[in-house]
């Protein structure tokens, strides 16, 4: 939508600082990327690298469809600077899958039907995959509890907890207990 | 977003540095509430100091007994550390109860203790708001305020703080530890957040050039009776109508030592030290709960919607009193209340 004009004026007042260089690593490939230092890390895979797997939900941290892994951990990349994150290994769902082979997270969302319109099946896979790295989830309350930040509103739940579940026992069936 | 300059700081004296030189700017860790804020238009800062890099990512013990918290230290580590799980099982059990696992992950210890209100008025730009333009009047009052304060509230402004992890720190009489250019302090959590009263815009009592270095927690830890309990819309990844943070020390069957603190109901998390002195002395048993939560509740005022808070906020507090008595604390997994 148009802005205001008195809006435009006030904008055009403040400042205009310089761009920044950031060096984002995204599923394994670096990326050299010029951008404003409001830009987020959401819009900088989305925008700057036309990374469009992840999605753009709410835009304030409270549906998750923007959760990708920083680092390994789950984040909502909607309230993270990209200038925050020089440096980062960065995985969003495009980089989950290996030598053509669906992640068992991503097969098992298909096995369950755990989506119906699918928007925000980026952010709970990623999120899935976070929670089963950080092995906290071991029944299915608590799989509900620590997805409780990936919303659906098709309200698809009882397939994604069904999903993650069998993610996690082919995980736990083809790795020692007790592992790092 | 507005634009903004963007800095990183290499260490505590540079960022202090960094924050006195540009009164505009504000230190951005986490960013889980500060970005939203922007995204807003609610804050406008000048420029965002990034503090990530400095060496305040350490849990460490005390010389008293005691931990010390960084404040860079995200809330998922700090809420799953063993130190923390075994010796301060509440404060635990308060930062799982709030967010959700993608936000503790990134939100950290410092940047929860300077969380802004989610009152709905503060962050619709479009309305009068107190706290976010001094002298417009407050929407609330006589608006939508199911979420609001019960305690402690003034005509400026009756938003409620939004932190659990604050309402065990409150319990745990937790200080918080700053830098700036006049040196270090040290102060009581207590002390840290402040009332609304005629200066709503200024939620903390730290200052403009100071920064939150850590968070020290006192020896005693209240392992073994304590419950954290929190009422809410739903089940998760929402925001406390009432929440109540209880800890007790008991020997031979009378409470030795006691603990009571609020969110969700004040401006700030709402510690009761005469409800805590009733109950010393008392037997662990219901009447005493009551009577606690009574004193706690004695100046209690609603604004309309959020009448039924006080009526909750008394059974709420008889019921963690109940279960740390017992000695089954609330579960952050199954939400039952028993």
């Amino acid at each position: 939508m148009a802005k205001s004009s008195a809006a435009r004026k006030q904008h055009e007042k403040l400042p205009a600082p310089a761009k920044m260089t950031v060096t984002l690593h995204v599923n394994g490939v670096a990326r050299k990327i010029n951008l404003a230092p409001w830009t987020t890390l959401l819009d900088a895979l989305r925008i700057h690298i036309g990374l469009t797997g992840t999605k753009k939900g709410c835009d304030h941290g409270q549906c998750g469809a923007c959760t990708v892994l920083v680092d390994g951990r789950r984040i909502n990349s909607c309230l993270a600077l990209a200038v925050m994150k020089d440096a980062a290994q960065i995985t969003t769902i495009e980089g989950l899958a290996k030598d053509g082979a669906l992640h068992p997270v991503q097969q098992a969302f298909i096995d369950h039907d755990a989506f119906q319109c699918g928007y925000c099946t980026p952010g709970q896979i990623c999120s899935a995959v976070g929670l089963i790295s950080e092995s906290r989830a071991h029944s299915a309350e608590e799989i509900r509890e620590l997805m409780s930040g990936n919303i659906c509103r098709c309200g698809a739940y009882p397939n994604i907890v069904g999903a993650i579940e069998q993610a996690m026992s082919r995980k736990s069936a083809s790795r020692p207990k007790g592992g790092a | 977003m507005n634009n903004f300059e963007f800095s990183r700081a290499t260490d505590v004296a540079d960022a202090v540095r960094q924050i006195a030189a540009d009164p505009g700017a504000r230190f951005v860790a986490g960013g889980t509430n500060l970005i939203d804020l922007i995204k807003e238009g609610v804050t406008k800062p000048s420029r965002l100091i990034d503090i990530t890099r400095l060496q305040l990512n350490r849990i460490e013990d005390t010389n008293d007994g005691g931990l010390r918290i960084g404040a860079l230290v995200p809330n998922s580590d700090l809420a799953y550390h063993p130190e923390i799980d075994k010796r301060y099982p509440l404060l635990a059990s308060a930062i799982l109860a709030g967010a959700s696992p993608q936000l503790r992950n990134m939100a950290t210890t410092g940047g929860n203790l300077l969380q802004r209100t989610r009152c709905l008025y503060f962050y619709d730009t479009t309305t009068p708001c107190n706290k976010r333009e001094p002298g417009s009047g407050c929407s609330a009052i006589d608006g939508l305020n199911r979420m609001h304060a019960v305690l402690g509230a003034s005509e400026q402004c009756i938003a409620t703080h939004p932190s659990d992890m604050c309402v065990a720190l409150a319990a745990l009489e937790a200080r918080v530890l700053t830098a700036g250019r006049n040196g270090e302090r040290s102060i009581a959590l207590a002390d840290f957040h402040r009332l609304p009263g005629d200066a709503p815009q200024i939620d903390t009592n730290l200052g403009k050039d100071e920064i939150i270095t850590g968070v020290e927690l006192p020896p005693d830890g209240f392992a073994e009776n304590y419950s954290y309990l929190k009422i809410r819309d739903r089940l998760s990844y929402a925001f406390a109508l009432v929440s109540v943070a209880a800890a007790l020390e008991i020997e031979n069957g009378v409470i030795r030592q006691a603990r009571l603190a609020l969110g969700g109901v004040a401006h700030k998390p709402w510690r009761d030290q005469r409800a805590e002195a009733q109950l010393s002395g008392a037997p662990p048993a219901r009447e005493s709960f009551a009577r606690a939560a009574e004193t706690v509740l004695r100046q209690a005022r609603g604004f309309g919607h959020n009448d039924f808070k006080i009526e909750l906020a008394r059974r709420a507090i008889v019921r963690a009193l109940s279960q740390a008595a017992s000695g089954t604390p609330q579960s952050q997994i199954d939400k039952r209340v028993r």
